[in-house]
């Protein structure tokens, strides 16, 4: 019996074992990632057909909200120039706002408190599969693009931030126009009534609310409005995206 | 075991050869006179065999070319998205209900601890139980061959090192498979009135159930034509599979996506929450496995050659002299006259 047993938990590992081999030949190849990542142009125009643009993520109450928003990657940036704000109480801090738009800006905590603003009790979807609820507060990020003013050739809007990830390079986002434009799209500075904790991204973070945890740049630097995301980064637009991540990051 | 349930079905080796030669190469020996199912009339489709022990057998057509293709492309499908499924589970091996994740609220969770001699132990919790289970659940061997913590074992996953970014992309791949061969077969059999007629249950199934399920318990499958025509918990069993399961999996995966949530959050809140609609997702991945075994457990013992035949060149086998226990009206005919007209609608189960 318990060689009957032995041999049959032998036979299904054997043939599952030659599956995940025969695959992970195809996940190391050239064009196996590329013919599998064609879902991703899929997922993207089926779910803005059945989702359009406009739809509105779902916002919760404030019993919803957890006792810990729990923080993913980066919790602490270990830059110079991090450390330096940081130090000050972010006093001295100014988002850069350039790339293609007529009027670039540099904007304190305090003058995107002066756009609009919204408040926002949103679930974050980590890729890895876990959720957290958080009330967020933030400058909309559509009132910071029509005060630069962008150029209508422009198409992407990339998020430069102060974290370095693995061998010194820099994280950072990119999300297109019209998700930008999205009235959730904002830039937080606040979390659960208070102001932005560090390990959540303070002192300024973007909230993408109908894409996943990675797309939520954290402590951001920078706002670059691009015509392509090609020559930035390895090019994929975004950080996870240079690791094989989808760029759309609805699902 | 095997050898006595081959004869079962396929009672003598000439007959098995040439069925393993039809099996592999759609081979038609000359004396099967089989008429292809395109050509005329329904009767074609059948042709009397007389085996060596003197009763007489036929081949007949019972799965079109697309039902079997679709069959084969869900086979490949199903495996890659369970196989690759694990892999994006442990990339988080908790599961919740609700729409949070709060930390010591899991109800199922794969981890591992370290004994007092140091060594990595696998621990499976479900609830408030605790269960050891090093090598597979937890803590299993890793393609350097040392012991590593991770949810599935690493044969169980594609790729078979942790590698959320590509289970991803094979996840969402073959669901795009997964989904297109639903809609084609479910469009398909709707059109061919296969699901009208083969898997709607009829009144006469739901009289037979009892009878069905004490069959299924002594594995007492019918050879004769009855063979041909699902019973009523293959008919149940397809059904929820189907429109259950498939559709359930589905709406359940779209009910993960943020995106989608802006639509669907009715539905996300009808099961609980987005944690609620993954551990759905998770359950119903094994239900689909359950299902499987038992699928398979079926076709090996209701005759491995004959059923496999049937699903890759589309001819199936039964004992046209037999009269089955759970038969009343076609045995009798069929045993009389071979080459009887039976309408094609009884025959083609596909």
């Amino acid at each position: 019996m318990t060689d009957r047993r032995s041999f049959l938990r032998m036979t299904i590992m054997g043939a599952t074992s030659v599956i995940v081999a025969g695959c992970d030949r195809i996940s190391q190849s050239n064009w196996g990632p590329k013919v599998l990542g064609t879902a991703e142009g899929l997922n993207h125009r089926v779910q803005a057909l059945l989702s359009p643009s406009s739809a509105m993520a779902r916002e919760y109450s404030d019993a919803d909200i957890s006792a810990v928003f729990r923080p993913n990657g980066t919790i602490m940036p270990s830059t110079p120039t991090y450390q330096t704000l940081l130090a000050n109480q972010f006093r001295d801090y100014k988002l850069q706002v350039d790339g293609m738009v007529s009027r670039p800006l540099m904007l304190s905590i305090d003058d995107l408190k002066k756009l609009d603003t919204r408040s926002q009790i949103t679930r974050h979807d980590c890729v890895e599969g876990w959720s957290v609820i958080g009330k967020w507060q933030g400058t909309l990020l559509s009132a910071v693009l029509d005060h630069a003013g962008v150029d209508p050739q422009a198409r992407f809007v990339v998020f430069h931030c102060f974290d370095d990830m693995d061998q010194g390079t820099p994280y950072y986002e990119s999300v297109d126009i019209s998700e930008a434009r999205h009235p959730q799209t904002l830039l937080a500075f606040s979390l659960n009534d208070k102001p932005l904790p560090v390990p959540n991204g303070a002192p300024l973070r973007l909230r993408v609310s109908r894409q996943l945890g990675y797309k939520q740049a954290k402590y951001l630097r920078r706002i670059e409005l691009v015509r392509s995301f090609a020559t930035i980064g390895e090019g994929h637009g975004g950080y996870w995206e240079d690791q094989g991540y989808e760029w759309y990051a609805g699902i | 075991m095997t050898s006595s349930v081959r004869s079962h079905a396929v009672p003598d080796s000439e007959v098995l050869d040439n069925a393993l030669g039809l099996l592999l190469l759609n081979w038609n020996p000359p004396e099967y006179r089989i008429v292809n199912a395109d050509s005329a009339v329904a009767s074609a489709m059948e042709a009397p065999i007389s085996g060596t022990s003197g009763s007489p057998r036929r081949l007949v057509y019972r799965h079109r070319l697309p039902i079997r293709i679709m069959h084969w492309i869900n086979v490949i499908a199903l495996s890659l998205m369970l196989f690759s499924g694990l892999q994006i589970f442990n990339a988080h091996p908790s599961l919740y209900w609700g729409n949070r994740s709060d930390p010591g609220k899991a109800w199922l969770s794969l981890g591992a601890r370290q004994d007092a001699a140091g060594h990595l132990v696998g621990i499976t919790r479900i609830g408030h139980h605790q269960f050891t289970t090093t090598g597979v659940l937890g803590v299993s061997t890793g393609s350097d061959g040392m012991p590593a913590v991770r949810g599935f074992p690493s044969w169980l996953t594609v790729p078979g090192p942790g590698w959320l970014a590509l289970g991803r992309r094979w996840h969402f791949f073959f669901a795009w498979v997964f989904v297109l061969n639903g809609l084609c077969y479910v469009g398909y059999s709707l059109a061919t009135r296969h699901l009208q007629r083969d898997l709607w249950p009829t009144r006469r199934d739901w009289r037979g159930i009892g009878r069905s399920i004490l069959d299924h318990l002594r594995f007492k499958h019918p050879h004769g034509s009855e063979a041909l025509r699902y019973n009523i918990l293959q008919r149940l069993a397809y059904l929820i599979v189907i429109f259950i399961f498939g559709v359930g999996i589905v709406l359940m995966g779209l009910a993960m996506s943020p995106r989608m949530d802006a639509v669907l959050w009715p539905l996300v809140e009808v099961v609980g929450g987005r944690q609620s609609a993954r551990t759905i997702h998770f359950i119903i991945a094994w239900a689909f496995v359950a299902f499987v075994l038992v699928h398979v457990f079926e076709v090996l013992i209701s005759g491995l050659f004959n059923q496999l035949r049937g699903m890759i060149s589309g001819y199936f086998m039964i004992d046209a002299g037999v009269t089955d226990g759970a038969e009343e009206d076609s045995g009798q005919d069929d045993a009389a006259m071979p080459d009887a007209v039976v309408p094609a609608e009884e025959r083609i189960h596909d």
